[in-house]
Parts: C-alpha cells; sequence; structure tokens
C-alpha cells in the first residue's frame, strides 16, 4: 500500500465498558486525503472507534497515531482533528457565525480576524448570510452545513463524520452528499465517516470498513465490499443478497458452501423464453412490487428458497409478471458470489 | 380529557376549599396589618395606618431585615458556588463513592430543621468551640441552601447532555475555557432559578436559625416570633408578615418562570 505516513493509524485498538466489549482489535491505516467510511449496524464498533480518534473515549488497550504521532493519551483538544457529531451540537446560546468561530476564539485569535475566517467558512458552505442567526433559527440541513464550517474552519487534518446525515431527510441528504464530497476535494484532509446507511458509504467512501461485533469484517473499495464481500454478513449488511445455503448451493449450484448473488444480477423467464445466464432454477412468482426505477420480483424457487429478483423498468415488460405465474430464474455462474466454508 | 359535570364541580369545589385553607389565613394577617385593634381581634374595628408607619420606622425590624439579607445573600453565594461544583463532579466525573455523595448531598433538606439545628449548635459550640455568630447561620443555612441549587444544575446539566461540551473540547477548547464559554451560560438560567430559591428558603428560616445564631443576631423571623405576642406589637409582626409574603412571591414567581419558558424552549 501507501509508503507515506498515514493519516490515523490503529493498532490492537481495543474498548470495554464494563463487561462488554465495544471494540475488539481493531488495526487501520487511513491515507492522508483518503475518503474513508466505517459501516456498520449500530452497536458494531464504529462510533466508538471514531470517538477514541478524536479522543472522547481512551481506549482500554492499543494505540491511535495522527500522522505517526502517538495522541493515545492526548485530551481531545491537543488532537489535530475535529468532529461533525450526529446532532450537530451547535451552541444554542451563540449566534451563527460565533459557532463557526469558536474554534479560532479559543486559540486566541482576534475578533476581527475570527470573523473574517468564520464568514468565509460560512460562504463555502452557502450560509453567508445566517451569520446573526441563532441555530434554533436554521433548518437541519443548515445546521449540518454550519456543524461542517465549524469543524473546518480550524483547518484539521482529519475530519470525523458521526452520521451526520442521519436526522435529514432522503432529498436533502442526496443533495448533501454530493456537497460533502466536494468540500472533501477542496480541502483534500482526510475524511472518516461512520454511518450504518450502507448506500452512502458505497456512493461517497475511496475505502470502506465494515464493522460487525466490534470487529471489522472487511476493509476494501466501494465495489470489493459490494461485488466481492468475505462474509454471509458483509453480503447481506451490504445491499440486499439472495443468500444460498449449504444445501441449496448443493442443489442449484453443484458445489458446497455458502454463497450469495445480488437481485439485479438475476433475471426471469417465461415458459418459452430465454435465459441469457448458463444456470438457471425454476419457480413461482409471489410477489411483485414496482419500485419506481425497477421492480421486484419475489420467486419461490422449487428448491426451497425465497429469492428477490431486482428488474430494471425499461421495456414493455409488466403484464404477464403476476403472483401464482411460472417462471425460470437464470444467472450467470460468475456472478454467484462465494462466501466460504459450509457451515 | 373530559370530565362529567358532577366530578368537575366536585374537583372544582375541593380546589377552592384547600386553596381557601392555604390562602385565607394570610389574607386576614394582611387585612390586620390595617387594622384599628392592637389584640388581632375580628373582625378588625376599623382601619389605620399607624402600624406601618410604625413598623417602617421600627429599628428592631429594620436591623432584623437588614441581618435576615445578609444571611440570605451569602448562603445563597455559598449554594450557588458549592452546588454548582458538586453538581458537575456528580453529573460529569465517575468516582468512587459517588452515589453515597449524592445522597448525602440531598439528605439535609429532608432531615427536619430541629435535628440540624440542635445538631449544628452542639457542633459548633462544644465540640469546633465556635461562638455562635451571624457565620454560624450563614454555614447553616448553607447546608439546605445548596441543595437548591444542586438539583437545578444537576437537572439541567443532565438535560444538556455531553455533546456541547464535547464540541468545545474538540474544536480546541481546555476545561475551564469550555465551562466559561460553554457550560456557565448554559447554566445561567438553573443558576438564577436554584438561587432564588435558595434565598427564599434562607430568608425566612427559623427552627435551624434559632439554634445557630449567636446573641444578638436576630433575623426578620427572629424577630416576628419574639414580638408575637408582646403587647402593642402584634400589628407590627402582622406589617413585617405581609412585608415578607410579598418579597417571597417574587423570586418564586421568577424561578417558576424561568422554568417554565426554557421547558418550552425545548
Amino acid at each position: 500500500m501507501n509508503t507515506e505516513v498515514p493519516a490515523i493509524r490503529l493498532r490492537g485498538l481495543h474498548k470495554a465498558f464494563g463487561a462488554t466489549t465495544a471494540v475488539e482489535s481493531v488495526d487501520l491505516d487511513i491515507a492522508p486525503g483518503e475518503f474513508f467510511s466505517m459501516l456498520g449496524p449500530s452497536g458494531s464498533g464504529k462510533t466508538t472507534v471514531l470517538r477514541m480518534i478524536a479522543g472522547f473515549e481512551q481506549p482500554t488497550a492499543g494505540t491511535v497515531e495522527l500522522f505517526g504521532k502517538d495522541v493515545t493519551k492526548s485530551a481531545p483538544f491537543d488532537r489535530d482533528v475535529n468532529t461533525v457529531f450526529q446532532d450537530y451540537a451547535l451552541f444554542p446560546h451563540m449566534s451563527v457565525l460565533d459557532n463557526v468561530a469558536y474554534g479560532l476564539r479559543v486559540r486566541g485569535i482576534s475578533k476581527k480576524e475570527r470573523h473574517a475566517k468564520a464568514r468565509e467558512a460560512l460562504d463555502k458552505v452557502r450560509l453567508a448570510d445566517f451569520g446573526e442567526r441563532k441555530p434554533s433559527q436554521l433548518s437541519g440541513g443548515q445546521r449540518q452545513r454550519v456543524a461542517l464550517a465549524r469543524a473546518t474552519v480550524v483547518e484539521p487534518k482529519v475530519l470525523l463524520l458521526d452520521e451526520p446525515l442521519g436526522a435529514l431527510d432522503l432529498k436533502l441528504r442526496e443533495q448533501m452528499q454530493v456537497e460533502l464530497k466536494e468540500i472533501q476535494r477542496d480541502l483534500g484532509i482526510t475524511f472518516i465517516f461512520v454511518t450504518h446507511d450502507q448506500e452512502e458509504a458505497l456512493t461517497l467512501s475511496d475505502r470502506i470498513a465494515v464493522f460487525n461485533e466490534g470487529k471489522i469484517e472487511q476493509l476494501g473499495s466501494p465495489s470489493d465490499v459490494y461485488d466481492h464481500p468475505v462474509s454471509p454478513f458483509v453480503a447481506s449488511f451490504v445491499g440486499t443478497s439472495n443468500m444460498f445455503s449449504d444445501e441449496i448451493s448443493q442443489k442449484l449450484l453443484g458445489k458446497p458452501g455458502q454463497h450469495s448473488i445480488r437481485p439485479e444480477k438475476l433475471e426471469v423467464a417465461h415458459a418459452n423464453e430465454k435465459l441469457e445466464g448458463d444456470q438457471s432454477a425454476d419457480g413461482t412468482i409471489a410477489d411483485v412490487i414496482y419500485v419506481g426505477s425497477g421492480t421486484r420480483l419475489i420467486v419461490d424457487l422449487d428448491a426451497g428458497m425465497r429469492v428477490t429478483v431486482l428488474e430494471q423498468n425499461d421495456q414493455s415488460y409488466v403484464a404477464d409478471d403476476e403472483r401464482g405465474a411460472r417462471v425460470r430464474v437464470g444467472w450467470r455462474a460468475s456472478d454467484v458470489i462465494s462466501l466460504g466454508g459450509s457451515k | 380529557m373530559r370530565l362529567g359535570r358532577g366530578a368537575r364541580i366536585t374537583l372544582g369545589a375541593i380546589t377552592v376549599l384547600i386553596l381557601g385553607v392555604i390562602y385565607l389565613p394570610l389574607f386576614v394577617v394582611g387585612v390586620n396589618s390595617f387594622s384599628t385593634s392592637q389584640s388581632l381581634s375580628w373582625p378588625p374595628p376599623g382601619f389605620t395606618l399607624e402600624w406601618w408607619g410604625k413598623a417602617f420606622r421600627s429599628a428592631g425590624a429594620l436591623e432584623a431585615l437588614l441581618t435576615s439579607v445578609q444571611v440570605a445573600v451569602v448562603a445563597t453565594a455559598v449554594a450557588l458556588i458549592l452546588g454548582t461544583l458538586i453538581s458537575l463532579a456528580l453529573q460529569r466525573f465517575d468516582f468512587f463513592g459517588k452515589n453515597v455523595v449524592n445522597l448525602l448531598v440531598i439528605l439535609p433538606i429532608a432531615l427536619p430543621g430541629i435535628v440540624t439545628g440542635i445538631a449544628l449548635n452542639n457542633f459548633f459550640r462544644t465540640i469546633m468551640g465556635v461562638p455562635l455568630s451571624i457565620w454560624t447561620v450563614v454555614i447553616a443555612h448553607g447546608t439546605f441552601t445548596i441543595v437548591t441549587v444542586f438539583n437545578n444544575v444537576i437537572a439541567r446539566l443532565r438535560r444538556l447532555g455531553t455533546s456541547y461540551e464535547e464540541a468545545s473540547a474538540d474544536l480546541g477548547a481546555g476545561i475551564w475555557t469550555t465551562f466559561r464559554l460553554v457550560t456557565f451560560p448554559q447554566l445561567r438560567s438553573a443558576l438564577f432559578a436554584g438561587g432564588l430559591l435558595a434565598f427564599a428558603l434562607s430568608f425566612d428560616e427559623i427552627i435551624v436559625t434559632t439554634f445557630t445564631a449567636g446573641q444578638g443576631v436576630t433575623t426578620l423571623p427572629i424577630f416576628i416570633l419574639n414580638n408575637m405576642f408582646r403587647p402593642n406589637q402584634a400589628p407590627i409582626v402582622s406589617v413585617i408578615a405581609v412585608v415578607l409574603v410579598l418579597i417571597s412571591i417574587v423570586p418564586i414567581y421568577i424561578a417558576q418562570r424561568l422554568t417554565s419558558e426554557e421547558g418550552q424552549k425545548r
């Protein structure tokens, strides 16, 4: 991999809260300028790792290095990282401008200079006219951007984002995703992004660490994680997957072990139609769900499992897909993902 | 929610009755302060402002008022500082014996005043060998005024959560800067409400005061008690009582307004 000093290096990071282990032996190198996501369900340890990088939690064991410097024992205010909090944590008694200028204020920068810089930062997030307002007078998306401006105005080397888009509605979230990516490119600093939204992680990241039960289950690029999941957990958590158990794999694929295949890699054909794939199984349509850009077909295979097929709505393909219709489901053998050992 | 007609009338009557029991006596005291009778006889035979004039010229009453204000101000100041510190300690830090300390801080408000009074009296005179003075009263009042500030501040801290403080630390502020710029401004109204209650509690405290006040230290409640049954003083006492009621209403009213406004903001 990279030969330069990593922005963040975690070694043997371990965190226990009483008897429960939140994070277990996490080793991780994150490169300067990388957009790195930590993805996992709630309680998987991703936020705890973030909080240990920020300095809000002390690891039970292990070290945190920031550009080669061990900061494991440093207080949050002695670390060159800043955080965008899940609830934004904007100071309610200060104006938006004073919120953004706060980090500069505690560094002893004069009022004139820090206000000028804060205005600049607000301008960057397109909130130039909102400086005099109180945070309570802003919408969720605006608060989000203020939090971003406040954390970036002090020019941290690493920006930590703790589910920053979680509280926004879908439309705003998609818009903010684009903005985040742009801001990260502009600043050229490392972003560490914690999310439970797999789509968000896939869209934004250079690399993703998928967390499960306090450990990193898989580490790789979005396409690695999506196309080549290494475990049933990753296959089902990142995107949707049709999971073939050992027994079903024997019947349908002719080999042992667990396998999975993405709904969009499956196709459906009626009795007289031809399939493109080289493998297939017979079944009955259990349900048809229209999802706008596509149609989701739920098919009960005769082999004894239910699969989901995602068809693009690009052809005149509608009428004869009905509940109870007999179909053949086909796929390419090369699209089948092996999840290793039989369980 | 809707109630039946019968229930509404019954509940209304009970409310009027109970509030009447609480407030009618106060009303009588108010009327008595304008009565021409010297022995609080009822109904008042006539109207006069004589007692109000006398009360405001009574050196004893004015001195007692001053003493009470002094005690209450210092006891409130002590409560604000110690109450804030202890609530920060209990809400933001973990240490051995935390729950015990928490209980011990709240306990004095539940202890009978007479027990606190006798215990402190004993402690000051026989064990510490300190003569009773105005300062012993202040310390004694501190035992329960701290609780009112503590309760207000710890509730506020709990509601604020730690994320503002974390954000401040994250942006580079040390512990004191964070307290000064972030925590304290958000505690201000809780401190004000707690302080007002502390002041009101100290101002009209009598039992503990009786046992801890030095020679010649006469707070207003003690002055009232001493003069209550003296001839010619009863109407003056009524005047003082009315003044006390008025002084007590203001802080309670403001404190309540503050707390409910805060509640609505969130």
